[in-house]
């Protein structure tokens, strides 16, 4: 329940940061934390209490595994989704970073070109 | 054709890998390889068009599986419908008419290999994205796809473009990451991530409603962000115009649609079904995209601001459309996503050529370019024709089956609304060619030349489509876009869409 709970507050914080932050690095870590909300999320859903690491032992019984083992699939989903998420990271620090070279502020109310 | 299936992503993806690696060593082999890959999967395409070929296939030799409690799918799942069949097709054509339009566009400066890996990995995203059959990869392959265009968006790395690349990304991370925690919210409500074992779970009647409408709610605000619906179409305008013109064809024309509507489409039936309240929701979203898109049109002077707003206000149709959940809604709504994929990206296309023949984007600095340009003139003409619905081009076809959908769908006052906005486009179009292609020449552009058969070509062919898919839409387009509605609904209202697809996936692959 605590899990679930702190799904929330990082889910919270990260909306928050992207809406009331200014800058942009800012705004990029509330990503990240978002995004670690949705994991984190993920990875409890998958959870089962007292269930051991989900590896499948050669003459292991699979449903004795099954009962026994938490739900590896939600596992396999947050690795794809870190992964994922690293790339977005780092296309979206790489571009801050051009930004700050031509504006030389990384305050997004300062470098409004655009009119959206 | 199972066995054809994993090329729809392994031929682009292959040739986005050929780039890089030959990056060094034949720098002038990328654009060459970018159509060849395009030209491949047309063929392919086209081929399960014309042969209406449907079926699953299984990533690594896994399938079906029987348990005590009926058969559900191990391992990943690639389907091949009436639908996915359709957008294959118009991704296909698109992207060879952008490759092709590319070879002379882009100079052939440094970089122009990471060009066209970017192009590739964008084309085997949708592709991807199309084919999966469960939630989890079509999530991932919406990932690939949206990456790659943020990387095209900021290509050309100047102040605004990477400006608009990044409100883009910060949008599109926001958008998956609720649309992963619908999938999540599924999972833990159903344990399934394949969409026929998921729509076998819902249909049971055992999971509770209230996981359901959250995902469907996730999933609305998700998908419909990617669709650029309002209010959630801020990104759209700055990052369309902001790429180069071969992509801004491919995002508005393609990307909007696949990751978007396409995805609604494919999800939605299975999670919910199109119960009153979401057919609402998307309703008052389809509304507000219509109008407000074509409102703000109007008040811009970039001429690809204007196709961008008015890539908002056209979602808006087919959002409205499908919202109005009866087979005719969902073919109407989807034929005109598929003509809009096609006028559309002959629009950016030939802005494009404009830029080049005139040295601006500003319809203000334009004027006369008839004489100058004839053939980009003609194409930009008759994309310009077949938007704003005059007969006999495609758009004013399925535009027509939107009023004719809205009127027997009971919703006389959407239908009006719906014509209204339609007359908008026209005015805003009729404006565009008065001020580009004909009153008088501004001196600054006596010397003003035709750009090349290559950029000039894709268009009209993308013309002539549009065209013919106004005048055979009888006889050949209706049954591509009726076994596509047929894939969503049902023409007698029931499951029986949702069903089929059921037995497709579980009666199809090794067991």
């Amino acid at each position: 329940m605590i899990l679930y709970a702190l799904v929330l507050v990082l889910l919270g914080l990260g909306i928050h940061g992207l809406l009331a932050k200014r800058n942009l690095l800012k705004k990029i870590i509330a990503l990240a934390i978002l995004d670690y909300g949705v994991n984190l999320l993920l990875i409890v859903v998958g959870y089962r209490a007292g269930g051991g690491a989900p590896i499948l032992l050669p003459g292991e019984d699979p449903a004795a595994f099954a009962r026994g083992s938490v739900d590896p699939l939600p596992q396999a989903l947050v690795l794809t989704s870190i992964v994922i998420g690293l790339g977005v990271t780092m296309l979206l620090v790489a571009m801050a970073l051009r930004l700050h070279q031509r504006y030389g502020t990384l305050d997004v109310d300062r470098m409004d070109r655009l009119r959206g | 054709m199972e066995r054809f299936l994993p090329l729809f992503t392994a031929v682009p993806l292959l040739a986005g890998f050929a780039c890089l690696l030959l990056k060094r060593a034949a720098p002038r082999a990328a654009p060459a390889l970018s159509v060849a890959s395009m030209a491949t999967l047309l063929l392919l395409a086209s081929a399960a068009a014309i042969r209406g070929e449907e079926g699953v296939a299984f990533a690594g030799g896994w399938g079906v599986r029987s348990s005590g409690e009926g058969s559900f799918v191990a391992g990943i799942a690639l389907v091949l419908d009436g639908l996915s069949r359709l957008f294959l097709l118009l991704v296909a054509v698109v992207g060879t008419a952008s490759a092709v339009f590319a070879l002379r566009y882009l100079a052939p400066e440094e970089g122009l290999p990471l060009f066209h890996v970017l192009f590739n990995l964008l084309v085997a995203g949708m592709n991807g994205a199309l084919l999966a059959g469960d939630l989890f990869n079509l999530y991932v392959f919406l990932e690939v796809a949206s990456l790659a265009s943020v990387g095209l968006v900021a290509w050309r790395t100047g102040g605004a473009e990477v400006e608009a690349a990044l409100k883009y990304l910060v949008l599109g991370t926001l958008s998956s990451a609720a649309i992963l925690l619908g999938i999540t919210v599924l999972y833990a409500a159903t344990g399934f991530l394949n969409m026929a074992d998921l729509s076998v779970a819902v249909s049971g009647g055992a999971v509770p409603r209230v996981p359901l409408l959250l995902a469907a709610g996730l999933f609305v605000a998700g998908f419909g962000m990617k669709t650029a619906a309002m209010p959630f179409h801020a990104w759209l305008p700055d990052a369309h115009p902001s790429a180069p013109a071969p992509i801004s064809a491919m995002l508005s024309g393609l990307l909007i649609k696949t990751l978007g509507i396409y995805a609604l489409l494919r999800v939605l039936p299975v999670v919910t079904g199109m119960d009153g309240d979401l057919r609402a929701v998307l309703t008052a979203l389809g509304l507000l995209s219509m109008w407000g898109g074509v409102l703000l049109a109007q008040a811009q002077d970039d001429l690809k601001r204007i196709l961008a707003y008015h890539s908002v206000s056209q979602m808006g149709y087919v959002l409205v459309a499908v919202a109005c959940g009866t087979w005719l809604g969902v073919a109407a709504g989807i034929f005109h996503a598929v003509n809009h994929g096609l006028f559309k990206s002959a629009l950016f296309l030939s802005s494009g050529s404009l830029e080049r023949v005139a040295g601006t984007r500003r319809l203000s600095g334009m004027g006369g370019l008839f004489r100058r340009a004839p053939a980009t003139s003609a194409g930009l003409l008759g994309a310009c024709l077949s938007i704003s619905g005059v007969p006999p081009f495609n758009g004013f076809w399925s535009k027509l089956l939107i009023l004719v959908a809205l009127l027997s769908a009971g919703q006389p006052a959407m239908a009006g609304l719906a014509a209204g906005a339609a007359l908008m486009t026209l005015v805003t179009f009729v404006k565009v060619q008065r001020k580009a292609l004909f009153g008088p020449l501004p001196a600054r552009l006596e010397g003003a030349r035709e750009v090349p058969a290559s950029m000039f070509l894709p268009v009209l062919a993308l013309v002539l489509l549009c065209l013919a898919s106004g005048l055979l839409w009888p006889a050949g387009v209706d049954g591509l876009v009726g076994s596509a509605a047929d894939a969503v609904a049902s023409p007698d209202g029931g499951p029986g869409a949702v069903r089929a697809y059921v037995e497709r996936v579980h009666g199809g692959g090794p067991r």
